[in-house]
C-alpha cells in the first residue's frame, strides 16, 4: 500500500496474475528463461498449443484472460517431468494446477467439458462414499458427458475379471471427508 | 602546550547543504587547545592545502584537525600536507562530517550538533596523538607464480624481461595447462600448441625463469615482500639433469593402459610418461600409482618390471629418488592455477552440485564434453585430429552440442554463466564442417554470449558460412537408441518440440574451480567466493590483487575467462610486481600495535589472538646476557593494526599507535562532557 | 517386520490384482501389512488439477490415521497415491504455515511424523529375503522395467531412487533371476488418468511404450502403478495392431510373486486383458527342461 506525503492512502491494488502465482506456489515466474527444457520433456507437447514455458512466459506477463481460458491447462498429465528438470525450480506443474483451481473459480463455463466432467465425477465420488467407486465414476462421468457408449464393451470384460465392484464403498468417517472439503473450499487462497 | 588547528569544510554541497559549517568552525574555536579554527568551501584544493600550510606555520601548530570527508578519501593528502609544512604527518585526524554525518542525517540542527561534536573528538584525541614515522620494509626482488599454463607463462615471461627472477611452480609434469590440451583457438582459429609452445620453450630457456614443474606450494608464511615459501618437488623418478627426453623408457614401459588425463580419457598412456610430444621440461615421470615395480615395493613384494631401467641408455631412471622440500624467499606471488571443467558423470566436485542424470551421466556411448571434443579435432590427439567416434571410431555425420552444462542451471547447483562456451562450441561447428565436409552441426543454446573483439562475427560465421544450426533450447534428455542418440529438445523460436538423431553429442560443461584450491587459498591468507573462485580486491578498479597484500591473481582461478583476458591479466599482474619491485623499499603505515615491555609479563595471549602471526617473542637480557624475562614483540611488517591484542591484554601492555586506550577515553570523555 | 499399508481406490477396483499379489507376496515374505483403518481416497489427479490445497489436505487425512494408530511408515502400491501422499508429506515438511494449518484443516491432529514408502523401496530392503524365497527363478527372462513418471516424484525424494536414472526395479527383478532389458521410455508417461476423458494421450503415448520395450526385445512389461497397468493391459488392444504379439504387463509384485512359487491365480494373473499365459507356459517349459 503506497502512501504519499500528504497523508492520502491510495486503495490496494489487485495482485497481479505473477504476484497470485508467486503467493500460491511460492516461485518467481520470473525466475523462468524461457530456455524450453520444461516443453522439451512434456509428453502432452504435440497435443497443446501452449506449452509449459508458454504458460510462464503468460504468467510473467500476466495475461490471466487468455490463460484461465485455455485448453491447453487441462490437457496437462501430471507426470511433474517439467517441474523435475527445470534449471531455476519455477515448478511448472504447481504453477498450472494453480491456474487450474483459478479458471475453476473464475472461469468456470470455459472449462473443457470430458476433462472438467471427470474431475467432477471423481471428486462427487470422494465426497459421496470417501472412496472412489469406480462403477459410480463411469456412470456419472457418462452421464455428464453423454459418452454413454465410450469403453462400453469393456465393462463385460471389467465384471469378469473382478475389476469393477458393482456395489459402493463407503466409509464411517465420509462426514470427515465431507469436511475436509469444505474446509478447503472455504480457506483463503 | 598544545595548538590544534581545525579546518572544517563546505565540500560544495555535500557537507555544507546539511551541517552549518561555519557554525562548527565557531564551536571548535572555543575547544580547549583550539588556536585556530577555518571553515573553506573545498578544502582538498590547492588553495584549500595552502591556507592548511600557511595556518601550520603561522601559528606554529602542534596537532590538525580536518573536518571533511571519509579518511578513505583524503587523509593520504591531508597527511602530506603537514608533512611539506613540517609537521608529522600522523599529527593530523580527520574528523568525517560528510559519510557519517551530513550524507546520513537530513535535520540541519542535529547533524550540525553531531558535527560538532565529531570535531570534538578528533580535538582530543589528536592532543595525544605521537610523532610516528613510516615503517619501510626491505623487498626481496623475486616472484613466485604458482601454476604454469598460459597465464603463468604470460606472467613469468613479463616478470622477468622487466629484468626479475622469477620461480614458476608447476604441480603437471610439464607446463602448458589446458591451452596445450586445445586445438584451435577463438577468434582466430590459430593452432593452439603452436602459439604455445614458442613461449613454454621462452620459459624454458630464459635465465631469470626457474622452471620447477611436477612441484607444489607446500606452505607459506611470511608477509608481502618476504615471503618464505616451501615447495615440495615431487620426486619424478627420473634424474632430470641427465635425462635427454629420448623416450626409450616410454617405448619399454610394460604398463600401456593408463587413462590419459592430457586426453581426457580418450586413449591410454604408460607408467612412466610425458603427458604429451611437446611437453617441457621434455622429462619424463613415473606415475607411482600405475607403475607396476611400485606398486610390487609398496605390497612389500619383490621388485616388479624394471624393463624402463633396462632402456635407459644413460641410467636416468632413480626409483630411490624422493620428493624434496626446498624453501625460497619471494617478495611477491601471483597465483595462475587455472580452472577445472564441471563432470558429465554422476559424481562431482561438490556436495552442493549435481549431475545430469536426463543426459546419461556421462555413460552413454560417444556424449563427450568440450575439452574431449579438442583431443579429437588436434592434430595431436588420440584420432590425429580426425572427428571420430569414440565407441566404434566412425565418423558422425551429424553431431549436437549442447550449451550450459551445469552453468546457469540453479537446480544443479551453479547459478553463474560460464562465458568462454558460447564461442568455444562456435568453434568446434565450424572446425567440424572444416573436417567433416558433409557433417551437420546442431547447437541447443539459449543466448549466444560473443562479447570480444572479433566474437559476434566470428560466431555469425558459424551459422552463415559453415552451416551450424542453432535451435534456442535446452534438451530435456537424450537416451541411445541403437546407433543413435536421440536428443529430446525444443525451438522456442519456431514454438515447436524437436528430437534430432545424433551420432555424437558434445556437452559444453561449465568451467569450476580447481580441486585443491581452497586448500591453496588458506596457505596464502586469500578468499574465495561460495564456488572457490579466488577473490580480487575490488570487482572493478582492482581486479588482479587480493586483499593479501603481495598476492596477486591471472586468468581463470579468479572467473571464467578466455585467453585474451587471461593474457591480459597476467600481465596486469606481472605489472603490479614490477611496480611493487621498483620501490626502495616497502612503505607501511605505523598504526601498528606496540608492545610497553617495562609492563608486559609474557603471558602471550596478544599472540594467540593476533589473526595475522604478528606477534612473536623477544628475550630480554642484562648486561650479563642473562634472561630477564621473553615479553611479546609486534613484527610491524606483518601486524595489520586491527587492535585485537590491545582488546585482549590483561595488562595494557600492548597498544595500537594512534589508538591507545588514553586517546578512546578521551573521545568519549569528550561526548558526555 | 509390519508396515502400514493404503490400497488406494484403484487397487481394489481395477488394480485388485496389483492388492492380491501385494498382499500374497508380503505374506511369503514374512512382511505384515497393517491396513489403515477407514482410509479415504487420496484424491488422485482430479484433486490437484482443481484445488491444490485439498490435493494435499485429503492424502494427509491417511496420514493422521496411520499416525494415530502408531505407525511410522506406510506402503502405497499405487503409484499415483504415493505421489500424493509423499507430496503431502514432503509438503507439510518443508512449508511451517501449512503445517501450522493442517490439524485444523483435517479435523484431527497431526505431526506429520508418517513417512510413506514405494512398494520399489519397501521390496529392494528385503532383497537378502527375496533371494533366498526364490524357489522358481525366472532364468533369464527378458523384463521390460517400466517406473512411469509418479514413483518418481517428488524428484527430491524420488522414492529414495535416483529420479533420472533409477535402479531399484530392476535391482528387484535380477534378484529373482529375470533380466532387465535396456530401453528408453521407462521413465515416460504413460498418460496417467486422462485414460477416460482423453483416451487418445494415452493410445499415442501407452503405444510409443509398448513399442520400445517389444523392440528391446522384452517378453513382458513390469509396473508398479494400476494406472499404468490400465493404459497398457487393459488399452493394449487399441493401439496393437491385428498380427502384432502382444506384450503381457505383470505387477512387479505378480512378477515376484512367481518366483517366490506363488500360486499365478493367487496373484491375480487372471485378471488381466493381456493374457500372461502364453508366457507362464514358456516359463512352465523352461522350468520343466531345467530339471
Amino acid at each position: 500500500m503506497a502512501s504519499t506525503e500528504g497523508g492520502v492512502k491510495e486503495a490496494p491494488r489487485a495482485r497481479t496474475l505473477s504476484e497470485e502465482i508467486y503467493r500460491r506456489t511460492g516461485r518467481q515466474p520470473a525466475r523462468c528463461y524461457q530456455c524450453g527444457k520444461c516443453s522439451a520433456g512434456c509428453p502432452m507437447a504435440e497435443e497443446t498449443e501452449l506449452r509449459p514455458h508458454d504458460i510462464l512466459r503468460m504468467v510473467g506477463l500476466n495475461q490471466a484472460d487468455r490463460l484461465l481460458t485455455a485448453k491447453s491447462l487441462w490437457l496437462c498429465a501430471g507426470c511433474e517431468t517439467c517441474t523435475a528438470r527445470c534449471p531455476n525450480d519455477c515448478d511448472p506443474a504447481s504453477v498450472i494446477d494453480e491456474l487450474r483451481s483459478m479458471a475453476v473459480a473464475k472461469q468456470p463455463d470455459t472449462l473443457p467439458r470430458n476433462l472438467m466432467a471427470f474431475h467432477r465425477s471423481f471428486l462427487d465420488q470422494i465426497r459421496a462414499h470417501g472412496r472412489i467407486s469406480e462403477l459410480g465414476l463411469m456412470v456419472s462421468y457418462k452421464l455428464r458427458t453423454g459418452s454413454l457408449f465410450q469403453d462400453a464393451t469393456a465393462a463385460p470384460g471389467m465384471v469378469t475379471r473382478g475389476k469393477l465392484h458393482l456395489g459402493a464403498p463407503s466409509i464411517s468417517g465420509v462426514e470427515e471427508v465431507r469436511a475436509i472439503f469444505k474446509a478447503c473450499e472455504e480457506e483463503e487462497r | 602546550m598544545a595548538r590544534i588547528g581545525v579546518f572544517v569544510c563546505h565540500c560544495g554541497e555535500n557537507i555544507g547543504r546539511t551541517v552549518d559549517v561555519p557554525s562548527v568552525a565557531r564551536a571548535a574555536q572555543g575547544f580547549p587547545g583550539v588556536v585556530v579554527s577555518k571553515d573553506n568551501k573545498y578544502t582538498c584544493s590547492e588553495p584549500g592545502q595552502a591556507i592548511i600550510r600557511e595556518a601550520i606555520r603561522e601559528h606554529m601548530l602542534t596537532g590538525v584537525v580536518i573536518a571533511a570527508c571519509s579518511p578513505h578519501m583524503h587523509e593520504r593528502t591531508f597527511r602530506r600536507v603537514c608533512a611539506s609544512a613540517g609537521l608529522n604527518p600522523f599529527l593530523c585526524e580527520i574528523a568525517n562530517i560528510r559519510e557519517h554525518c551530513s550524507w546520513i542525517h537530513e535535520d540541519r540542527g542535529e547533524a550540525t550538533a553531531k558535527a560538532i561534536d565529531l570535531v570534538r573528538l578528533a580535538v582530543e584525541k589528536v592532543k595525544r596523538n605521537i610523532p610516528l614515522e613510516t615503517i619501510s620494509i626491505p623487498i626481496e626482488r623475486k616472484a613466485l607464480v604458482i601454476g604454469g599454463g598460459i597465464a603463468g607463462i604470460q606472467a613469468a615471461l613479463d616478470i622477468a624481461d622487466g629484468g626479475r627472477e622469477v620461480i614458476l611452480v608447476e604441480k603437471e609434469p610439464s607446463i602448458g595447462g589446458h591451452m596445450s590440451q586445445l586445438s584451435e583457438t577463438f577468434p582466430t582459429l590459430d593452432c593452439s600448441q603452436c602459439i604455445l609452445t614458442p613461449r613454454m620453450v621462452e620459459v624454458a630457456q630464459h635465465p631469470r625463469i626457474r622452471l620447477m614443474t611436477y612441484s607444489e606450494v607446500e606452505s607459506v608464511d611470511g608477509y608481502v615482500g618476504n615471503f618464505d615459501v616451501t615447495i615440495r618437488k615431487k620426486a619424478r623418478k627420473v634424474d632430470a639433469t641427465i635425462c635427454t627426453g629420448c623416450g626409450a623408457c616410454m617405448t619399454a614401459c610394460v604398463q600401456r593402459k593408463v587413462s590419459n588425463e592430457f586426453d581426457e580419457g580418450l586413449s591410454k598412456r604408460t607408467a612412466i610418461y610425458t603427458p604429451f610430444p611437446q611437453a617441457v621440461p621434455n622429462i619424463p615421470v613415473i606415475d607411482q600409482m600405475k607403475c607396476l615395480r611400485i606398486l610390487s615395493q609398496k605390497k612389500g613384494k619383490q621388485d616388479a618390471c624394471g624393463k624402463c631401467l633396462d632402456a635407459c641408455a644413460i641410467g636416468a631412471i632413480r626409483f630411490d629418488q624422493e620428493d624434496e622440500l626446498v624453501t625460497e624467499k619471494v617478495g611477491a606471488i601471483v597465483v595462475a592455477t587455472g580452472y577445472s571443467l564441471y563432470s558429465i558423470g554422476k559424481e562431482q566436485d561438490s556436495p552442493d552440485i549435481s549431475g545430469y542424470g536426463e543426459y546419461g551421466y556421462g555413460t552413454i556411448p560417444d556424449v563427450i564434453d568440450g575439452m574431449q571434443f579438442e583431443r579429437l579435432a588436434s592434430a595431436s590427439g588420440p584420432t590425429a585430429g580426425k572427428i571420430l567416434r569414440p565407441s566404434d571410431g566412425k565418423e558422425p555425420k551429424r553431431i549436437v552440442f549442447l550449451q550450459c552444462i551445469g552453468s546457469r542451471d540453479r537446480a544443479k547447483g551453479i547459478d553463474y554463466c560460464s562465458k568462454i562456451c558460447c564461442m568455444y562450441v562456435a568453434k568446434h561447428t565450424m572446425l567440424y564442417r572444416h573436417k567433416v565436409h558433409d557433417g551437420q552441426a546442431t547447437v541447443f543454446y539459449m543466448d549466444v554470449r560473443a562479447n570480444g573483439k572479433g566474437y559476434d562475427e566470428f560466431t555469425r560465421r558459424a551459422i552463415e558460412e559453415d552451416g551450424a544450426v542453432y535451435m534456442r533450447g535446452r534438451v530435456s534428455r537424450m537416451y541411445r537408441d541403437g546407433d543413435v542418440i536421440k536428443v529430446v529438445g525444443f525451438d522456442t523460436l519456431a514454438g515447436e518440440p524437436v528430437t534430432i538423431d545424433a551420432d555424437m553429442v558434445v556437452l559444453a560443461t561449465a568451467i569450476r574451480p580447481r580441486p585443491g584450491i581452497k586448500d591453496l587459498a588458506q596457505k596464502l591468507s586469500i578468499s574465495y567466493d561460495k564456488h572457490g573462485f579466488l577473490n580480487e580486491a575490488h570487482p572493478k578498479l582492482r581486479p588482479v590483487e587480493t586483499n593479501t597484500a603481495g598476492v596477486f591473481l591471472a586468468g581463470a582461478c579468479q572467473a571464467p575467462r578466455d585467453i585474451p583476458d587471461t593474457v591480459a591479466t597476467a600481465s596486469s599482474a606481472a605489472a603490479k610486481v614490477l611496480g611493487l619491485f621498483s620501490q626502495e623499499s616497502l612503505e607501511r603505515e605505523p598504526t601498528v600495535a606496540r608492545v610497553d615491555i617495562s609492563h608486559c609479563a609474557g603471558c602471550f595471549t596478544c599472540e594467540r589472538v593476533c589473526p595475522y602471526g604478528a606477534i612473536g617473542h623477544r628475550e630480554i637480557r642484562d648486561r650479563q646476557g642473562r634472561l630477564i624475562k621473553t615479553v611479546a614483540d609486534v613484527n610491524p611488517g606483518v601486524c595489520q593494526g586491527c587492535g585485537t591484542c590491545q582488546a585482549t591484554c590483561p595488562s595494557k601492555s600492548v597498544e595500537l599507535m594512534g589508538f591507545t586506550d588514553e586517546q578512546i577515553f578521551a573521545e568519549v570523555n569528550a561526548i558526555l562532557a | 517386520m509390519t508396515i502400514g499399508y493404503y490400497p488406494g481406490c484403484s487397487l481394489h477396483g481395477t488394480g485388485r490384482e496389483y492388492d492380491e499379489s501385494v498382499r500374497a507376496v508380503a505374506g511369503a515374505l514374512g512382511l505384515t501389512l497393517r491396513e489403515i483403518d477407514d482410509w479415504s481416497c487420496c484424491g488422485a489427479t482430479s484433486a490437484h488439477s482443481v484445488n491444490p490445497l485439498l490435493a494435499v489436505v485429503l492424502p494427509a487425512r491417511n496420514l493422521a490415521l496411520a499416525e494415530s494408530a502408531g505407525m511410522t511408515d506406510v506402503l502405497t502400491p499405487c503409484a499415483a497415491c504415493y505421489n500424493r501422499l509423499a507430496r503431502s508429506e514432503h509438503a507439510v515438511a518443508t512449508n511451517p504455515e501449512l503445517a501450522e494449518k493442517m490439524p485444523r484443516l483435517l479435523g484431527r491432529p497431526f505431526s506429520n511424523s508418517v513417512h510413506v514408502r514405494t512398494v520399489l523401496d519397501v521390496l529392494r530392503e528385503s532383497l537378502p529375503v527375496i533371494k533366498e524365497k526364490t524357489v522358481q527363478p525366472l532364468k533369464g527372462m527378458k523384463v521390460a522395467c517400466y517406473y512411469g513418471c509418479l514413483l518418481l516424484r517428488p524428484a527430491e525424494i524420488a522414492g529414495g531412487d535416483d529420479p533420472e536414472s533409477p535402479t531399484f526395479m530392476e535391482e528387484i527383478v535380477k534378484a529373482i533371476g529375470a533380466e532387465p532389458v535396456t530401453w528408453n521410455l521407462r521413465m515416460d508417461c504413460c498418460g496417467g488418468s486422462m485414460s477416460i476423458p482423453h483416451a487418445e494421450s494415452v493410445v499415442r503415448l501407452s503405444r510409443a511404450i509398448l513399442e520400445d520395450a517389444r523392440s528391446a526385445g522384452a517378453e513382458a512389461l513390469v509396473v508398479a502403478c494400476p494406472m499404468c497397468h490400465s493404459n497398457l493391459d487393459f488399452r493394449q488392444q487399441a493401439y496393437t495392431n491385428k498380427g502384432e504379439t502382444t506384450l503381457p504387463v505383470l505387477y512387479l509384485t505378480e512378477l515376484l510373486g512367481l518366483a517366490l512359487g506363488l500360486n499365478a491365480e493367487s496373484l491375480g494373473l487372471k485378471r488381466h486383458f493381456v493374457s500372461p499365459a502364453p508366457m507362464l507356459e514358456r516359463m512352465a517349459v523352461a522350468a520343466k527342461e531345467a530339471v
